[in-house]
């Protein structure tokens, strides 16, 4: 596991609330949205904001979330690819 | 079942100050929409439905002396209030006058610019109770002298309709003999920085209804009717009848509407059950139609529910004004009402091609009609849904 | 209008419920209280708890333990006062804005902003898709609720309803309301509230919730009689204005058991609680709150649940008591509030 992935569950885990968790608990393969993490829409508004603010990228269409938030490791990949910062 | 009679009405929007100018801008499909210049943001390219008179002028209008603290969201509902009262047949409202008034953010625009000076400096802190939306109520009923039952409705998008709502049930009970309702929302930094973190704010003017619409444009303005009880209605003409009304939860999410338009569907029936009509006696409908994906598309859908092949002739008139939010139910209320008078059905602009998903075509152009019953809809965050029914009186 | 029986209650305020038996209040020697933490886990499922503000927290709760205590699984209306709604939200959507100068910013606060979110999210969670509505009137907005719930009990199809009123505190936009007088600029211990001779008073967060029928049920303790707003009036219009009251409901000032005063200690503005005191109830005993649960825009829900706690248990706790006249088998009972000399409300409730 990359510092990348960690570093995604720590924010993920502060910018969205999840309070009781713990970095270990969220696996790299498991779903965010939907069974799994049970993340919902307003969440997604919430990572496209991590996206930019943390890794300088911008999502102009909020449907492109649907695949780079599938994921802790889709995310990774995606930011890995398209990171400014 | 009769319905409340609607004896006063008043208005500002983008499109106009007044009724006469509304009704023309509706009439010339002229819009109000602009580009920011007295809400002071640094999103100068984001189209709003701008009221280009600023509070200083609202306040020489009205008359207020220099120390006043009426908020601006408090200046319009006074302007809407002022020409209702100057088209009745009153001097001054009675006392027994209820007055329930819808916003969905009140006087923020006051807090938001003073927030840093509350602790510097003393001049600003008669805005500090600004900050709850029953201090901009207060602000108006004061200036009317409305000391009886006056509250506030706040919820968000279907704030106003609420109000028209709750006043046409208080004369209906019994509770109160005339009540003026409806709402007033201005434009903020607050909101406007919101909508915009949601990402349904569209680039360019919204396209309600349209399959290639991106997002609403917002709005400010102020409107009221004035509802009277039989008993005192004497011999003023009555603009029109609250006769249906119904307020349902979508129950799905805290902002999205669901697929299936449940709460819109629900809203709709109990107006419909109220006014004791069936779906087929509706002339025209003034959709909540903000242009956004997700609205426009669950409206549809239960328009289709409770109209099957048949709906009726329909459009949004937020492609003029913007959307409103607090105020927007007692806007589209005083459009309903002026389609009934003036037989008119107002344009849905910006539109070119139907929704794929449910082929419906809202009025595109002006059109003459004779309409005896209008259906109003406002839906608002929190799954907030509103239906209201107008009707011709007589 | 028809009867209405009160069968759930519940409340959190910066009192502990076992007071009533206690007798033993929490001492506060600042001016801004907060609500006491409950397990909210206990009854809301984290995932859905980790973005409510406490408004939230405090009303959904409240409105859980109502409708268990009615019996009732889902109410047929949601109806909710509060006069400043997620306050936290707005100031924490307010503070980025600003100091971001309108910068990227999160939505989750903006989205919990609106002021009904909290009866949003309690139909949400319940999955409650009836009329829902919320009322921001300064210290009417739960007396505005439940003016819409005796219009909705007219409803053929409306048969329960839950009605609350909560508000929250909020670091910056609580704290403003020391600049303007609203809070008084010494800190004093909250049992002294009454002894205070000086201009504003000390605020409170809470929330108090009910779950009311047009039906008795076995549940049914209390009727709520009537309600009544009225935004502004000179304390010599008061007496009228309540023996109008009364008359409506064919009560006689008499007849009237005891009185809850939201008294709060502002020395400008007692003066409307004093002329009944002295006057129209000196007889009757005089019952306050506000000296335990302190000030806010619908803490006159919290004098709803004392009220009819009282008549549910018969019992009127010495702690509530302005004076020291006794009252016992408790019928009627009338409270009376209002804030900064405006929006004055009036509450009846009888016991069955």
């Amino acid at each position: 596991m990359s510092d990348l992935h960690t570093e995604l569950k720590q924010s993920i885990i502060q910018q969205l609330n999840l309070e009781d968790m713990e970095v270990s608990e969220i696996e790299n393969d498991e779903h965010l949205f939907g069974d799994g993490l049970g993340l919902d829409s307003i969440d997604a508004l919430e990572l496209i904001v991590l996206l930019e603010k943390d890794y300088g990228i911008k999502l102009t269409d909020p449907n492109q979330g649907k695949e780079i938030f599938n994921s802790i490791n889709s995310m990774a990949d995606f930011i890995e690819k398209n990171r400014i910062r | 079942m009769k319905g409340v009679a609607v004896t006063g009405m008043g208005i500002i929007s983008s499109i106009g100050v007044n009724l006469e100018e509304s009704f023309n801008s509706l009439q010339s499909g002229k819009d109000g929409i602009s580009f920011p210049e007295i809400l002071p943001t640094s999103y100068k390219n984001l189209l709003v439905g701008e009221i280009k008179l600023n509070n200083a002028e609202l306040s020489e209008i009205l008359d207020l002396p220099k120390t006043h603290s009426y908020t601006r969201a408090a200046l319009l509902g006074t302007h809407a209030i002022k020409e209702l009262l100057n088209n009745s047949k009153y001097d001054q409202f009675p006392e027994d006058t209820g007055f329930i008034s819808g916003t969905s953010i009140g006087g923020i625009d006051m807090t938001e610019k003073h927030f840093y000076d509350f602790s510097e400096n003393a001049e600003y802190q008669k805005y500090i109770q600004a900050q709850h939306p029953g201090f901009t109520t207060e602000k108006i009923a004061e200036y009317f002298d409305l000391s009886g039952t006056v509250t506030t409705i706040s919820t968000a998008c279907s704030s106003a309709a609420n109000a028209i709502m709750m006043g046409a049930r208080m004369i209906q009970s019994r509770k109160l003999k005339r009540v003026i309702v409806g709402g007033s929302d201005c434009l903020t930094k607050f909101t406007l920085n919101g909508f915009n973190s949601l990402k349904i704010l569209s680039p360019q003017k919204s396209k309600p209804f349209d399959h290639n619409r991106d997002g609403l444009n917002l709005g400010e303005a102020a409107g009221y009717l004035l509802l009277e009880a039989e008993a005192v209605i004497r011999d003023k003409p009555v603009l029109g009848r609250v006769s249906g009304y119904g307020n349902a939860n979508d129950a799905f999410h805290q902002t999205a509407s669901s697929e299936n338009g449940e709460g819109a569907y629900q809203a709709i029936s109990k107006a419909l059950n109220k006014a004791g009509i069936s779906a087929s006696e509706i002339d025209y409908i003034n959709a909540h139609g903000t242009g956004t994906k997700n609205n426009d598309l669950s409206e549809s859908v239960a328009l289709k529910r409770i109209f099957g092949d048949n709906v009726p002739d329909f459009s949004s008139t937020k492609g003029f004004t913007g959307h409103t939010l607090g105020a927007a139910g007692a806007i589209e209320a005083i459009f309903s009402l002026l389609s009934i008078q003036k037989e008119n059905m107002f344009p849905n602009l910006n539109f070119n091609a139907e929704m794929y998903e449910t082929g419906l075509i809202p009025v595109s152009k002006l059109q003459n009609k004779q309409i005896g019953t209008v259906l109003s809809n406002s839906f608002g965050f929190g799954g907030n849904c509103t239906s209201l029914i107008f009707q011709k009186d007589g | 209008m028809g009867k209405i029986y009160i069968n759930g209650i519940s409340s959190i305020s910066p009192q502990s419920e076992s007071i009533f038996e206690t007798e033993n209040p929490k001492q506060y020697k600042e001016n801004i209280l907060s609500a006491v933490e409950l397990d909210f886990k206990s009854l809301i499922k984290p995932v859905m708890l980790r973005r409510m503000s406490k408004a939230v927290k405090m009303a959904l709760f409240c409105s859980k333990q109502a409708l268990l205590e009615a019996k009732i699984e889902m109410p047929d209306a949601i109806l909710v006062g509060t006069g400043q709604g997620c306050m936290k939200d707005t100031e924490k959507f307010m503070t980025h804005m600003l100091e971001s100068e309108e910068g990227l910013l999160s939505p989750t606060s903006f989205i919990q902003s609106t002021h009904n979110t909290v009866a949003g999210q309690i139909a949400l969670d319940l999955k409650c898709k009836g009329h829902n509505m919320t009322f921001s009137q300064n210290a009417v907005s739960f007396e505005s609720a439940l003016l819409d719930a005796i219009l909705q009990l007219e409803e053929e199809h409306v048969k329960n309803i839950l009605v609350g009123g909560v508000d929250e505190i909020s670091n910056e936009f609580t704290g403003f309301q020391k600049l303007d007088g609203q809070i008084k600029s010494d800190n004093i211990n909250n049992i002294d509230l009454y002894a205070s001779k000086t201009s504003g008073t000390i605020i409170s967060e809470s929330a108090a919730f009910f779950s009311i029928t047009s039906k008795k049920t076995p549940e049914s303790f209390t009727e709520l009689k009537d309600v009544e707003i009225i935004n502004s009036m000179a304390a010599s219009e008061l007496n009228a204005k309540i023996e109008n009251f009364l008359e409506r409901n064919n009560i006689k000032i008499t007849e009237i058991d005891a009185v809850i005063l939201g008294k709060n200690g502002d020395s400008r503005f007692d003066h409307y609680y004093d002329t009944l005191q002295n006057g129209m109830f000196s007889e009757k005993c005089q019952l306050g709150f506000k000296h335990l649960v302190g000030d806010n825009n619908s803490v006159s829900s919290y004098a709803l649940f004392l009220a009819s706690k009282i008549l549910k248990e018969n019992k009127i706790p010495e702690i509530f008591k302005l004076n020291t006249l006794n009252c016992d088998n408790p019928r009627n009972i009338l409270i009376y509030n209002q804030y900064l000399g405006k929006n004055h409300g009036l509450i009846l409730i009888q016991s069955l």
